[in-house]
């Protein structure tokens, strides 16, 4: 992929036959950018302008954008924000499960707790991790746009988020709420607390997630560059693309859902209570209707994200580019049936339990098949072990035991044992924090030098992620054995057999904080005093590093052509080809 | 693990395998030779995959700026024999899966029955003779000497039907790797055959509020000539003349009603009869004998203003003669 570029910048309107093709579609009109009386070489970046009339007006400036960008860095803040709120949560119960007994937090405490770090972690900082704040920062970036399909709703879908936000802030604040992150009835609709104000927060933040997943959708569909076709696409929009349909085909049902959970808690209306008739299963179906899909809300980023990187930095094509990319979309779709694997001893009939087993297995060969690629991409090409590929191998080393402890819980028998142990809190966060987390760690250290114009220190980044791997598998590595030993999840004391193994876990926690910790340290340093970043630091061929670096308030000049695939590296040789496929 | 010095972790948990607590029951041939089986084939592919990724990141790491890669872009063929193979294994663990799950879920018809009621935040067991008692009262029980578990004999199917008398909650035993929800509204039931005698964990699986984690009881089993003198002697308490502190216990009251004048999930019961309350529509009621019945039967008929209608009814739990000595009992303390 190139910018074709006209050669003379005062008349780019006449210069270039692509170019003009492209005002056509609408895309990025270059006529736009003739008025600009200054040479494009020194338009403020999309972080600065605004910044010449005062700060009140600056901070304005940034609260009322349209613009993607600043937008997918607000998100970022947001996000990181509460991903600190719910991290310093589980250190604290982590404290707490030190021992067997029970140490500093009551048993309503350490309910309410858990329930902060899984709610926080699920509907404030995984779901939006990727999409919202990188994608919406990448999308239109990598596209070669001037902005996502509707800007408007981009910003609406920010203020959702915060009033969502602010709603299950309150119902912490007003007391907090220990229904679990899963909402399960009759619990959620008898148990006191300001569970309600926690149902509407969730409910309110569905509605985020459904504007950006819209705006991705059709910004996909109408705003590619002239000349990218669908599969010249990089797989990190394949990726946005099977992320944005489950959020808009899921998350409507976890709205209905939580609404009836809340209607029953203020009008008893009888869906979920038994005593009027309902059926709490019901709830069960209904909520891992959407929370299973949302599992691939979580993940398909990640899946776009390390195709980038592992392709990047070990300059070489992606191996076996359409099996991902379509693999993205059938993860999504196969992803809606799969829902009551969840539910194997919850009381369902035995023949769904089956029918469910059966299709979960279907799920995990596209996973499968995207695991051999990543892998298969790394054969023959030439491997840079900076920060974000050290954090492409922790990914591919943490996601390879989520996804094969799941086919643990995908068996039946085997599952009867394990649910609701430790071994299921392990294997989810093994898929979940290293599949959203790890992936996006990586993701900013590729693309932080786009976003901000700066390069952080290689070393500290490198022991950043070292730290971090250790500390995960310290951390969820013994709750496999305390799990499958017997150690049911969600308890506030434990028989003592189970101390070593949650101190173990306890301590891995601590590690993975500092690590954590240490990230956000180097990385506010690169912020403010790290060296200037140049456009391309890593040599990528996608059209977001075409621009300038951080971008202009347009993202491009002229609008870019698409003119060869995404990973059509220099250094790849073709007379090495053996004329295979 | 023998070889390990004291104090480690492995040393600190119980016997049984590294990944398995003790198995105790017949049911263990359909979960642990799968899981096995599994780990077997998740550890072939792990290994595969990590030692080709760790191979590939070696041998093709960057050596100058003058590198050149392959331009392979993937093999048709080779992505189809990573689809296939993946495929069929998975196909058996499927049927593995399966298999052991319908064996689980079938109970033979000659199991004995075990009611187990799920209840913030105990249990209680009833069994075919009448033999009836509750989790909550473990203490009380302890002071006579008696255990409080989940007592089943060797060797002879048992049927736990469960149910719950408020949220859901889950009936799990490790040992016997059998787990199973328990809901309001419907019975749910699991089955095992215990096949060593031993005392083993009894937990509570679904989350259901502050003391989930203390819905912990034991199992223990016994011998059948142990089980048969025990059955009888358990027979003979429930039997005895109604005692209204211990169906108190019984009827885990005290998890919501305090007898120290402590405001709880429900109001304290001392002192309670005779007082005048105001009730959550306003009426002003006089506690009586009346009231304090139809509150156990029937809770959240009148309820005590500021507490929410959450006590789950207790209609047919008690017999007639029991009421009376719990009304007796409630109206004694003071």
């Amino acid at each position: 992929m190139t910018v074709e570029t006209p050669e003379n910048p005062e008349m780019p309107e006449t210069s270039d036959d692509s170019v003009d093709t492209a005002a056509e579609t609408g895309t990025t009109p270059t006529a736009d950018h003739s008025h600009d009386d200054h040479g494009h070489g020194d338009e403020p970046s999309y972080l600065t302008y605004g910044m010449e009339k005062g700060l009140l007006s600056f901070i304005k400036s940034w609260l009322i954008t349209v613009d993607h960008k600043r937008i997918g860095i607000m998100y970022l803040i947001s996000v990181l924000f509460f991903f600190a709120v719910a991290g310093f949560t589980a250190i604290a119960f982590r404290i707490e499960l030190l021992t067997a007994a029970p140490d500093f937090m009551s048993a309503d405490t350490y309910n309410k707790a858990f329930t902060l770090h899984g709610g926080i972690m699920v509907f404030l900082v995984i779901i939006p991790l990727t999409p919202a704040a990188l994608g919406n920062f990448l999308l239109p970036l990598m596209l070669g746009a001037k902005d996502v399909a509707f800007p408007k709703l981009n910003l609406a879908s920010l203020y959702v988020y915060w009033l969502g936000a602010a709603l299950l802030v309150y119902a912490v604040l007003g007391g907090g709420f220990d229904t679990g992150w899963t909402f399960y009835t009759p619990y959620s609709t008898t148990a006191q607390g300001p569970i309600t104000w926690a149902l509407l927060g969730a409910f309110t933040l569905g509605f985020s997630s459904i504007f950006t997943g819209l705006n991705f959708i059709v910004t996909i569909h109408k705003m590619r560059a002239p000349g990218m076709g669908f599969f010249r696409m990089p797989l990190m929009l394949w990726a946005l693309y099977a992320t944005a349909l489950t959020q808009l085909l899921a998350t409507p049902v976890l709205a209905i859902t939580l609404l009836l959970v809340a209607m029953e808690r203020i009008m008893g209306i009888g869906i979920f209570n038994p005593d009027l008739g309902g059926d709490p299963v019901l709830m069960q179906h209904f909520f891992w209707f959407y929370s299973h899909p949302a599992v691939y809300i979580m993940i398909l980023p990640a899946f776009g994200i390390i195709s980038e990187l592992v392709s990047v930095h070990s300059r070489k094509r992606i191996f076996g580019y359409g099996a991902i990319a379509l693999s993205s979309v059938s993860i999504a779709l196969v992803g809606f049936l799969v829902w009551g694997h969840h539910m194997f001893v919850s009381g369902q009939s035995e023949l769904s339990g089956v029918v469910f087993s059966f299709l979960t297995f279907f799920v995990a060969i596209p996973t499968a098949i995207k695991i051999f690629s990543w892998v298969g991409t790394m054969w023959g090409g030439s491997i840079r072990f900076n920060t974000p590929m050290l954090y492409t191998l922790s990914f591919l080393f943490l996601f390879l035991i989520g996804g094969l402890t799941g086919l643990f819980l995908a068996t039946m028998s085997t599952d009867v044992h394990l649910h609701d142990t430790y071994f299921v809190v392990s294997h989810f966060h093994y898929v979940m924090a290293s599949g959203a987390v790890i992936s996006f760690l990586g993701g900013l250290h590729h693309w932080w030098p786009k976003m901000f114009g700066t390069m952080y220190n290689e070393t500290a980044g490198r022991v950043g992620a070292v730290i971090i791997f250790l500390g995960f598998n310290l951390t969820f590595f013994p709750q496999f054995v305390a799990g499958s030993r017997g150690m049911p999840r969600r308890y506030h004391e434990y028989v003592k057999e189970f101390e070593g193994l949650q101190a173990m876990s306890s301590y891995g926690s601590f590690i993975l904080a500092a690590g954590l910790v240490w990230v956000l340290c180097y990385l506010l340093y690169a912020l403010f005093k790290g060296p200037k970043a140049t456009d391309n630091p890593w040599g990528a061929v996608t059209l977001e590093w075409e621009t300038a670096t951080p971008p202009i308030e347009h993202n491009f000049h002229h609008t870019p052509v698409c003119v060869r695939g995404p990973y059509d590296f220099p250094e790849i040789d073709e007379s090495l080809s053996d004329g295979k496929h | 693990m023998s070889g390990l010095p004291s104090g480690t972790v492995l040393d600190s948990v119980r016997e049984g395998s590294f990944w398995f607590p003790p198995d105790a029951s017949t049911t263990v041939q359909y979960v642990d030779p799968v899981f096995y089986y599994i780990l077997a084939l998740t550890t072939f592919f792990f290994v595969a995959i990590v030692g080709a990724g760790a191979y590939f990141a070696v041998k093709y790491r960057k050596r100058s700026d003058a590198d050149r890669t392959h331009p392979s872009a993937g093999s048709h063929r080779l992505e189809a024999i990573l689809a296939i193979l993946p495929t069929l294994l998975m196909a058996t663990i499927f049927w593995f899966g399966f298999r052991g799950y319908m064996n689980m879920a079938i109970p033979p018809s000659d199991a004995m029955e075990i009611r187990v009621t799920g209840q913030k935040w105990f249990w209680t067991f009833e069994y075919p003779n009448g033999a009836r008692f509750s989790t909550s009262e473990t203490e009380t029980r302890a002071a006579d000497g008696i255990e409080t578990a989940l007592v089943v004999p060797l060797g002879k199917p048992v049927k736990l039907l469960g149910s719950s008398r408020d949220v859901l909650h889950s009936m799990f035993i490790p040992a016997f790797r059998v787990k199973k929800d328990v809901m309001p509204n419907r019975y749910t039931v699991v089955w095992f055959e215990a096949t060593q005698v031993g005392t083993f964990d009894f937990f509570c699986t679904e989350y259901c509020g502050k003391d989930h984690s203390r819905m912990i009881s034991k199992v223990i089993v016994k011998e059948q000539a142990d089980y048969d003198a025990w059955i009888a002697e358990e027979l003979k308490r429930s039997s005895g003349p109604a005692d209204g502190s211990k169906l108190f216990a019984k009827g885990g009251c005290a998890a919501c009603h305090s007898l120290a004048g402590e405001k709880g999930v429900g109001p304290a019961l001392n002192g309670v009869f005779g007082r005048e309350e105001a009730m959550a529509d306003g009426t002003i009621i006089k506690v009586d004998e009346n009231y304090i019945r139809e509150s156990i039967v029937n809770p959240t008929a009148k309820v005590v203003a500021g507490y929410a209608p959450v006590m789950p009814p207790f209609a047919g739990t008690f017999s007639d003669e029991e009421l009376d000595a719990l009304v007796t009992y409630i109206k004694e303390q003071k």
